[in-house]
Parts: C-alpha cells; structure tokens; sequence
C-alpha cells in the first residue's frame, strides 16, 4: 500500500502540530460547554439537539486544514516529486483525507463524551449516529480535498467561511422548520440540514435507520459526488 | 529496482516532442534517444526547455506534440509504468519538513515500493554520504538550507530508481558535498540512466557520457563532451601572459597573426601556428618579457557559448 506512506506523512504533519491538533478537538467541547448555558432559553441549545450541529462546526476545521495542507503542498517541490512516484489520483486523495477523518473520529468522540457531564443524552442507536456523522466527515474532508486542489492558501480561508456560513444556516444551531420558508427550502437542499435531523431524530427521538433513510440517501449521496468530484479534481491538477 | 540491461531498448526516447504555453513555444520538436545506463546531460540557459522536456518525461507536463517513451513505456498512455522507473531530484530543494532526515527517505522509499530492508541500508548509506547521519533523527525543519538540499538529493536517489532526472543536483552544495555527490553519481553510471540538467560544465564535462545542448525548445548539438569540443576547435587559442603590453605591442601582434584579444594579463592568438621566437620578435624590441605561452584548452562554456551565443550562468 503505497498510499499508506504518503498517509503516514500526512499523520505526522497533523499530529506534529500539536496546538492546531489540540484547538481543533477542543473547540468543539468548548462551543458545546458555552452554548448550552442558552439551553434553558431555547431548545436547539440543549446540549442533544446541539452536538450534531457543534460536531459538523468541528468538522469545518478539519476541512480548512486538510485543504490547507494539500493547497500548501501543492506549491511545493515536494509535491512536484510526490507527483513523479507511481501513485493514482485515489491513492492520493485516501492519504491526504484519511488522517483527518481519523481525527473527526476523535473530536465526535471526544464531544459526546464530555457533553455527557452537561446533559447529552442519546435515547436511538449510538452506531447510527456516528454513522451519520462520519460520512458527513468524509463529505467535509472530501471539500477540503476539492478546495485544496483548486485554491491557493490565501482564498482557502474565504471557502472556509462560506462553507461554515452553509453549515450554521443548515440548521447548525437553529431551528429551519420554524424560520421556513426560502431559508428552508435552500437548507434543506444542502446535505447539512440532512445530516443533523437524522443525528437529532436519533438522538432525542430515538428513530431507527428506517426513520431517517431519506435524510441519509441525502447524506450519501452528496458525500459520494463529492469524493468522485475531489478525485477528477485531482487527477486534473496532476498533470497542470 | 534499477537494471541498465534492456536489450536494444532506449532508455529514454523522444520524438519531435514539444509543449506550447498559449502562443509560447517551450520545447520544440526534440528527438533524444538515451540509452540504458547512460548519463546524459541536458545543457541549456535558463528558459532553453530543459526543466520542460524533464517534466513531460516525468508525466508532470502533457505534451502538445510528439511522443516519449521511458523504459519502453509511452509517456502519455502508462504514466504509472513510467513513475515506476523513475526518480527526480527537482531544482528546488524538496523535502517534508516536519518529518526526520530517517523519516523522508522513508516516505520515498515507501511510495516507490522498495522494500522495507533494502531501504534502510539503503538510507543508511545516503545519510553516511551527505554526512546526516548525527543528525538522521532530527526533525529537517532544524536543518541548515545545506543540510536540507544534501536531503533532498539523497531523497531521489534512495529508491534506487531505473531512470533518474537530477535537475542542478549540486546547485548551492559546497564543493566538498558537491565532489561526493559527484563520485556517487560516477557509481551509478552503467547502472542507472540519469538525465543530468546543470549549470556548473565542468560537472557535465566531467561526468557525462554525452550531453545535448538545448537551446530556444530546439537541440542544437549532440554529442560526447570531446566531440562537441572538436566540433568547434577550428584555429587554436594560444595565451601569451605578457604584462604592460603597449598599443604598439599588440599592434605589431595583430600584423603578424589577425585574431589577437587582449585579456588579463596578456593576449589569446586565434591562428593555427604560434611560435615562441616569433612572439619575442614582436614584444623583445618593446622592451616587453613573455611570462608564458601555452595552447588554450577548449571546454564546453566554449562549445556553449559558440552555440547559443551565450553563457550558461547568465
């Protein structure tokens, strides 16, 4: 497994950067730890209805950095001669996202445990929604692919806001049913407002894979055009 | 992994490849046939289509036109069968800077598929060379810019690659880095096909078995490194160190021989014959004493010059 290699490095560069590594899983909790002070106040402050929403705010960093770190690569010779070992457009897109959907595996952890001492409760199948929650990881972290093959690292940061921007109006941490209308339905038509109605209805309703299979073609479906697009993305860029 | 034995198989061969940018014409039409084991090196000034013409054989470029192969394999239809057999140290220094010296090398020789064992020995010796090895551990963003460029070569050369594209190896190296990359190089020659790009000659003098000199897209010679220098001695050039030449001296040197350019300290005669006794006619009388006179050697900044009308280090 060649891919594994260049992976490997990918690991490094991510867990080297320890402050980045640290920000990225803990800001999460502590958005979480903040928001559901205005639980009392407004239901989708509940820690419940709030981890799906915190959980995709944390997946929005890992994109930025996983577009980061290939944008930057990009410019390098190293990449020059990564380009020149025989490794496919998939290979390297795997390397490159593997390391940090692994670290989307550690923050949803790391957030439902400690949401647990405020509150978080889950009544459906945990398994189904980390599920949920990581394809939505690999959707994230397959924009980041896409970004990083397309942008340099100056108007990366201009994608991150308006892709943070989708995810907060996607019902992140408000209620679309009750603002409806236009804001709806252009909510509804992204995969964000998908994903956390499925995590949610799991998580306070306790509904079963069933019950949210139509949020969930939603989810997958965006999150596979998306790794096909990253990788004809990619392949293009490879020979630029 | 390398092997210089293919038969009567190029290692590399081109025909009239070329690449536009828009209207810009970077390589135009080069043939090239290189063959197995043989180190070539491609001279050129900058913007001549070198870094070009190696990117299109690495599957970095597309070309516009023309066709190449690598090892037997067409450029444009197995792009991976060519990555399988070949390196490249690229100009720039090329390394992943929170990784270890130990850990680069790693990288590449894992993404190159060379065994685990075969690898280690392997980086061993190369951190040995480049004199890394008390450091080999050490994350390379602490390197020195020497330290990381003596990384980066050692990092094209680690898995052992069947083709090897070095572009201005020793580019920046002290000379004793550079003489040690040097004698590496001449181990691998017979081994390994290596393409050679540099702007130091002498480094082509002496280490190539025959060297194209690319000029505006186009190979204007081709050759060994004697060939291309008979190829343009036509008169000889013999340097008379003299000092306080006068108008009058060199006007009288000029009468006798025609081509006389003076040069620090003393005079270059382009004609065929140049006697001793017929100098000391010419400056005795003046009252001017020959220090010296020896024939000029040719060398390819010669071969260069005449042939693109510049010099590789403009």
């Amino acid at each position: 497994m060649r891919s594994l290699e260049l992976a490997k490095r990918n690991f490094k560069e991510v867990w080297r950067d320890p402050l980045s590594l640290g920000i990225t899983i803990a800001l999460p909790v502590v958005l979480l730890v903040i928001f559901q002070a205005f639980g009392e106040f407004e239901d989708v402050f509940k820690p419940t209805s709030l981890a799906p929403g915190i959980a995709l705010f944390g997946f929005v960093m890992l994109m930025f950095s996983s577009a980061m770190i290939l944008s930057r690569d990009r410019d390098s010779a190293l990449f020059a001669r990564l380009l020149t070992a025989p490794l496919r457009s998939s290979d390297f897109i795997a390397a490159y996202s593997v390391p940090y959907v692994s670290v989307a595996v550690i923050q949803g952890v790391v957030l439902f445990m400690i949401g647990g001492f405020f509150g978080l409760g889950i009544k459906g199948n945990v398994g189904l929604v980390f599920l949920v929650l990581f394809i939505m990881s690999i959707f994230y972290v397959g924009l980041g692919m896409i970004l990083g093959s397309l942008l340099a690292v100056g108007p990366l940061s201009g994608a991150y806001s308006v892709v943070l921007l989708l995810t907060i109006f996607g019902g992140a941490w408000m209620d679309l049913e009750k603002i409806g209308g236009a804001f709806e339905t252009v909510g509804n038509a992204f995969p964000f407002a998908h994903s956390l109605d499925a995590a949610r209805d799991v998580m306070i309703d306790g509904a079963g894979l069933g019950a949210i299979a139509t949020d969930l073609y939603w989810v997958l479906g965006y999150t596979a055009a998306i790794v096909v697009l990253a990788l004809v993305v990619f392949r293009r860029k490879m020979q630029e | 992994m390398s092997s210089a034995t293919n038969g009567d198989l190029p290692a590399i061969q081109t025909l009239s490849l070329s690449k536009n940018f828009g209207e810009f014409t970077a390589v135009d039409g080069v043939g090239l046939y290189i063959r197995p084991g043989e180190l070539f090196s491609l001279l050129g000034p900058n913007g001549a289509g070198k870094t070009t013409t190696i990117k299109m054989l690495c599957c970095l470029l597309k070309p516009t036109g023309g066709t190449a192969t690598v090892m037997g394999h067409d450029i444009e239809k197995a792009p991976l069968s060519v990555k399988g057999a070949i390196d490249i140290s690229p100009q720039e220094t090329a390394i992943a800077e929170r990784l270890t010296a130990w850990e680069n090398l790693s990288l590449m020789a894992g993404i190159n598929g060379l065994e685990k064992q075969a690898a280690k020995k392997r980086s061993g010796e190369l951190l040995e060379m480049m004199g890394l090895t008390g450091r080999a551990k050490e994350r390379v963003k602490k390197y020195s810019g020497g330290m990381k460029r003596r990384l980066s070569i050692a990092m094209a050369l680690v898995s052992d690659p069947q083709v090897l594209f070095l572009d201005e190896p020793t580019l920046g190296l002290d000379p004793q880095s550079r003489r040690a990359i040097w004698e590496y190089i001449e181990q691998l020659k017979g081994k390994t096909t290596i393409v050679l790009t540099t702007h130091y000659l002498e480094e082509a003098d002496a280490l190539a078995d025959r060297v194209g000199v690319i000029d505006e897209g186009k190979v204007v010679a081709l050759g060994t490194p004697s060939e291309l220098k008979e190829s343009i001695s036509g008169a000889q050039v013999t340097v008379v160190e003299a000092e306080n030449l006068t108008d009058d001296a060199l006007e009288a040197l000029r009468q006798r021989y025609g081509q006389v350019r003076e040069v620090d300290g003393g005079v270059e005669i382009e004609a065929d014959e140049v006697r001793l006794f017929e100098i000391e006619e010419c400056l005795r009388p003046r009252g001017i004493t020959v220090q010296s006179v020896f024939k000029k050697q040719v060398t390819l900044d010669d071969v260069f010059l005449q042939l693109t009308g510049k010099q590789l280090r403009e």
